[in-house]
């Protein structure tokens, strides 16, 4: 796993269960907002809908970067926290470090029980519908 | 009841008035001092578990539906002796006023004010259009963690039989009395067994309970997610799905959160006096063996 994910993974274990949530929640304050050229093409971003919340998502891969795109309501704390793990963990990185995630990474970050699992489900989704993408874009051989 | 009941004249047209609050009536109850104490505690109750701790509503304390009032285990709710706990924790006593509110239309402020009444607490009601309402109309949002003084709640017997259905009962209640599903189109006709945009729950078979009604919860709250007028809720649950005065009716939707809101509406709205919320729903009854179940948009027959 990219080292940035597994110190964010460390950090939210490092943490009483309480406070594993603050933490979720000053991710959510810190995801990006997207860049114009998406903001302004809602249409061009997949849904999650696996996700209790509307959230968005789309990716560029170019020399072999992964660049993530989240769009989600404020009203949507938790769902817009777990988009920014992932954004903060894997942003930049290789097509292989991503497709190396395991799938249930989302279950590493302690949540599981404070979340419940059918909530933790939407960030698993998440990270299916990246890796999806990403393999959409990998050259054919 | 311990504190005068809202005399909001939309509320007058209700079976049960006292059970809905205004915003505006928060607001005053809110300028006059007496949130948080005794005599009124206001509780948030939302889907989004995060949404409490960026912003509620001055001095109201927060209950997760699923981690406080969900037993860990069992797939039931929790005694009576967690409940007391739960409530003094949150300043609350078997007198207080409680007004609920939350994301969603009330979705889940309504599934917890089920559970309050499953322990038979007298004075709960609805903050009418809920969290987004008072959004909406710009009113104060606080960050800060209220810390009530514990209150004394005693330790009483979960009374399920007047407003809990299980299986068995929903068998015999078949051909005996009416049905209400508030899922989706789409799970109704089983055209898919999870409600659109959420995860699957693990339904084996998709679909509804032969005879049911369909009537999506979200039909009785408007699009400022206030609860329609009375005569709008006629027509929606009398015209519409052909319930009639007197009825002893059964909700049921996927786990029992959003037919808890229909609950509310045909119990406290509407005045049926004999309601009950089937809270194992479709994820019991799509897995059970040998129950009948039909598909398609019609009730179906026996």
């Amino acid at each position: 796993m990219p080292a940035e994910l597994l110190e964010i993974i460390d950090d939210f274990q490092a943490l009483e269960e309480p406070e594993r949530l603050q933490l979720l929640l000053e991710f959510s304050r810190s995801l990006p907002a997207l860049p114009d050229r998406f903001a302004e093409h809602p249409e061009l971003l997949e849904q999650v809908v696996e996700c209790q919340s509307p959230l968005f998502l789309t990716l560029e891969v170019a020399d072999d970067r992964v660049q993530l795109f989240f769009s989600a309501p404020p009203e949507a704390p938790t769902t817009r926290g777990f988009a920014s793990v992932l954004h903060e963990g894997l942003n930049g990185h290789s097509v292989r470090e991503i497709l190396a995630v395991p799938d249930d990474m989302p279950e590493q970050l302690g949540l599981t029980h404070a979340l419940t699992p059918l909530r933790l489900r939407g960030m698993t989704a998440m990270l299916g519908r990246i890796k999806r993408q990403v393999r959409a874009q990998l050259p054919n051989d | 009841m311990s504190i005068a009941a809202d005399s909001t004249q939309k509320f007058t047209d209700y079976a049960n008035p006292e059970r809905l609050v205004s915003t505006d009536w928060l607001a005053e109850a809110i300028a006059a001092g007496t949130v948080g104490t005794p005599e009124l505690a206001v509780v948030e109750s939302d889907e989004d578990i995060l949404l409490y701790e960026t912003g509620h509503v001055p001095g109201a304390v927060k209950i997760d539906w699923h981690t406080d009032l969900n037993d860990a285990d069992t797939r039931d709710y929790i005694d009576g002796e967690a409940f007391a706990k739960l409530l003094g924790a949150k300043g609350i006593s078997r007198d207080t006023t409680v007004v609920i509110y939350g994301d969603k239309s009330n979705w889940w402020a309504a599934y917890a004010l089920w559970v309050f009444t499953l322990f038979g607490h007298q004075d709960v009601r609805l903050l009418d259009g809920g969290r987004d309402k008072w959004i909406a109309e710009g009113r104060p949002l606080s960050t800060e963690t209220p810390t009530p003084a514990a209150a004394e709640y005693p330790s009483v017997q979960r009374e399920d039989a007047p407003i809990r259905a299980f299986k068995d009962e929903v068998l015999q209640h078949l051909g005996n009395g009416p049905l209400i599903d508030v899922r989706s189109p789409e799970e109704y006709t089983g055209a898919r067994t999870s409600m659109p945009a959420y995860p699957e729950e693990g339904a084996l078979r998709g679909g509804h309970i032969p005879t049911a009604a369909s009537v999506p919860w979200a039909k009785a709250a408007a699009e400022d997610g206030t609860f329609r007028t009375r005569a709008e809720l006629e027509a929606i649950y009398l015209d519409g799905a052909g319930l009639r005065a007197g009825d002893d009716v059964v909700a049921y939707c996927r786990i029992g959160e959003r037919s808890s809101h229909t609950w509310f509406v045909l119990k406290h709205l509407l005045g049926f006096d004999k309601v009950r919320n089937y809270d194992g729903s479709w994820t019991e009854w799509g897995n059970a063996v040998r129950v009948p179940i039909a598909k398609g948009e019609a009730p179906g027959t026996l």
